[in-house]
């Protein structure tokens, strides 16, 4: 891109919203190499959301969004939750329809930008809790995966249904005590990352927020790997510090001590074959990209 | 950006001309052509330049939808898949429609009635999506037979809904219904509705318009809401989302986008009457008995009337095509001299009785009936002998007459 995509006559620049005025300047659509440390000095594709202070979501919404590696090209499918109360607040298409059927609404939208734009570069990916991914649009989830179309799907996954007010969910731990368990629940949490990889997933990742170098990485491999080869699925925890009576200020806290080796959300990969070679092809060309740069700005410093 | 005229006079990859619609419907020679419903829907959605198409096996619209697939091998469609459901299916045209495809799909009886959430959700997101729904029965125990109470439902949502008579209804208003629902102020999806089996599986002359002509692809930047494929700036769509919201501000933008959607049903109808030549076809309607009817319920009603005017007895007819947008003030004009009116259905409801009973004044004229419903037909002769009943003749029971 093109910034030219949104670039404002000048005439009229002056009139319009000053967010809008900040995406033209300062956004780092068309930056190969943007990621999470953009956060601060680049402006974010995200403005203020209307998430709970301290919710470990807002700050999974901020690494991922910077982390999309093609963001003037990627339209991002949402569906009912606390998810969907962010996305109208995000600069990149977005689409919310109904509950639960998020991965039936990428499957028609990725092949219609596909036989629109045979020549280009159109990324999707899926954002919904675990409520819509795992409860009642698990079918079209793995049918999607089944299907082996090529798009990503991120799972925040809160172990409750958190906007509706804290009900149980599929991926709630068992013996959670929640409205609609009322006396904990009785089964074990859904094991889908392991049915991911059953369901034809290329690249799996279950983890948390609390690194963002982590969240970039594993966003950048999902998207790539759906480009090129398959479905991918990233289960994410992103803590309702509301339901589950913690203070704002402790989602972070939260969140790493449920990735701890014998926790939940210890950090589980899985990589496909056809994948691990993409991934190891482009951790080349970054290498010789890095070792580019350094080249120039060496010869740069003895020129000067 | 792209836009129709520019393709005018081009030709896609299968060596299509495409073509001005209005010379493709109504000047291009016309070849006549024995097919089941079936086939016509094929014929049709060949020439309809479709970029996606999602299939889901139920019956009756099965072979249709097959038949699509095959279209799609040949490389009339741009891409074809069978879904998993039919609530995923919707969900899927949905993803196309929203990515700026011209989508297709077809449906009938619980596949529309589990795929209920999406008509709503399309309507408002203003996704001119056509639906094929051949009818048949939704009720328990399992039916796979005519039956139309699934159209009363699709009437709700904010679809545009159009009842085909004939195979050969089906086949223009396929290629009409994208003409009128891709208008920038309509932009709509489309239910066209037909009686299952009775036109899907029967075999009837149709004339089909040249093979080596489409309609030009379908715009999506004509559309009266943003194409979702970053084509065009993503700004923030709103400040706070509304969904969340108990505010006067919410409640309004919902109130008047539901109105907005209903009004754009109500714009479409100069579209439609443009295309299709009125939303009602008449027949003798200063006669003091009319029949209303819409599908199936026409071509019966027509074998019916031929049995009374062999008696003397003269009925008049109006032919309903489109149900959304209704044609009101038309069937108020066309009914104002009826003395009896005889509106009969292939439900058990009596849906479109009630919609005129609505509509005219002096509504006890109307007579909701025969009715038939889950698979059985409806002999001219019981229709004949329910308007003879109400004119105060004596008729024999069908049972006496052993039919």
């Amino acid at each position: 891109m093109s910034k030219e995509r949104i670039k404002i006559a000048e005439e009229l620049f002056d009139i319009m919203p000053v967010e809008y005025q900040d995406l033209v300047k300062r956004a780092t659509y068309g930056n190969e190499t943007r990621g999470w440390k953009d956060i601060g000095n680049a402006k974010e594709l995200i403005e203020e959301h209307s998430l709970c202070a301290g919710c470990p979501e807002s700050m999974a919404f901020r690494y991922i969004l910077a982390s999309l590696p093609n963001p003037e090209d990627t339209v991002m499918v949402g569906s009912t939750g606390c998810t969907s109360l962010v996305f109208p607040h995000v600069a990149v298409h977005n689409i919310h329809s109904l509950f639960g059927n998020q991965n039936a609404i990428a499957s028609g939208l990725k092949r219609a930008l596909s036989v629109r734009f045979p020549d280009r570069t159109k990324d999707v990916v899926v954002l919904a809790g675990d409520g819509a991914t795992v409860d009642i649009g698990l079918d079209m989830t793995l049918q999607a995966w089944f299907r082996q179309e090529k798009f990503t799907t991120i799972c925040f996954d809160n172990e409750l249904y958190a906007n509706t007010g804290g009900q149980e969910s599929g991926l709630m731990q068992k013996g959670f005590v929640a409205k609609m368990a009322p006396v904990g629940k009785s089964f074990e949490k859904v094991r889908l990352p392991e049915i991911a990889r059953e369901s034809g997933c290329h690249y799996v990742v279950n983890c948390t927020v609390s690194k963002p170098n982590l969240v970039e990485k594993v966003i950048k491999n999902a998207i790539h790997v759906a480009r090129e080869i398959g479905p991918t699925y990233l289960q994410l925890y992103t803590p309702c510090i509301l339901e589950i009576g913690k203070n704002s200020m402790e989602g972070l806290q939260e969140m790493r001590d449920s990735e701890k080796p014998s926790e939940r959300f210890a950090y589980k990969e899985f990589v496909s074959e056809p994948a691990k070679e993409l991934l190891t092809e482009m951790a080349a060309k970054e290498k010789e990209r890095k070792a580019e740069a350094k080249r120039q700005l060496a010869a740069k410093t003895v020129s000067v | 950006m792209a836009t129709q005229a520019s393709f005018i006079g081009q030709k896609n990859k299968k060596d299509q001309v495409y073509t001005d619609p209005w010379n493709m419907m109504y000047e291009a020679e016309r070849t006549p052509s024995f097919f089941t419903g079936s086939e016509v829907i094929k014929e049709a959605v060949r020439r309809a330049s479709c970029d996606m198409m999602v299939a889901y096996p139920i019956t009756p619209q099965s072979e249709a939808a097959a038949l699509c697939g095959e279209l799609f091998a040949e490389g009339y469609i741009g891409d074809y898949f069978r879904g998993e459901s039919e609530f995923a299916v919707m969900s899927q045209c949905a993803g196309a429609a929203f990515g700026g495809a011209r989508v297709f799909t077809t449906t009938a009886g619980p596949g529309t009635m589990r795929a209920m959430e999406n008509f709503p959700m399309w309507a408002g997101a203003r996704l001119p999506i056509q639906m094929i729904v051949t009818c048949r029965g939704i009720n328990s125990p399992l039916s796979i037979q005519p039956d139309t109470l699934e159209i009363s439902y699709l009437m709700q949502t904010g679809m545009l809904v159009w009842h085909a008579e004939t195979a050969q209804d089906f086949y223009d208003w396929i290629l009409m219904g994208y003409m009128v629902s891709e208008e920038p102020d309509v932009h709509l999806p489309l239910a066209l509705c037909c009686d299952g089996f009775f036109v899907t599986h029967t075999k009837d002359m149709v004339d089909l318009t040249p093979v080596d002509m489409c309609l030009p692809p379908y715009d999506p930047y004509r559309s009266p809401v943003p194409c979702m494929d970053m084509e065009c700036p993503p700004v923030r769509m709103m400040r706070d989302p509304f969904v969340m919201k108990s505010n006067y501000i919410s409640y309004a933008t919902h109130a008047s986008w539901q109105q907005e959607v209903w009004a754009a049903v109500e714009r479409s109808r100069k579209h439609t009457i443009r295309w299709m030549n009125g939303l009602i076809d008449t027949e003798n309607a200063d006669a003091d008995v009319l029949v209303v009817a819409s599908g199936t319920a026409v071509s019966q009603s027509r074998e019916a009337i031929a049995i009374l005017e062999d008696e003397g007895i003269t009925v008049g007819l109006v032919k309903v095509k489109t149900l959304r947008p209704w044609p009101g003030e038309e069937i108020k004009e066309a009914t104002k001299h009826a003395k009896h009116i005889i509106v009969p259905e292939f439900n058990v409801t009596g849906w479109l009785a009630r919609e005129v009973r609505s509509t005219i004044p002096n509504n006890e004229r109307v007579h909701a009936g025969p009715h038939v419903c889950g698979g059985m037909t409806m002999p001219p002769e019981i229709i004949a002998s329910e308007i003879k009943t109400l004119m105060g003749m004596k008729t024999e029971t069908l049972s006496a007459r052993g039919s």
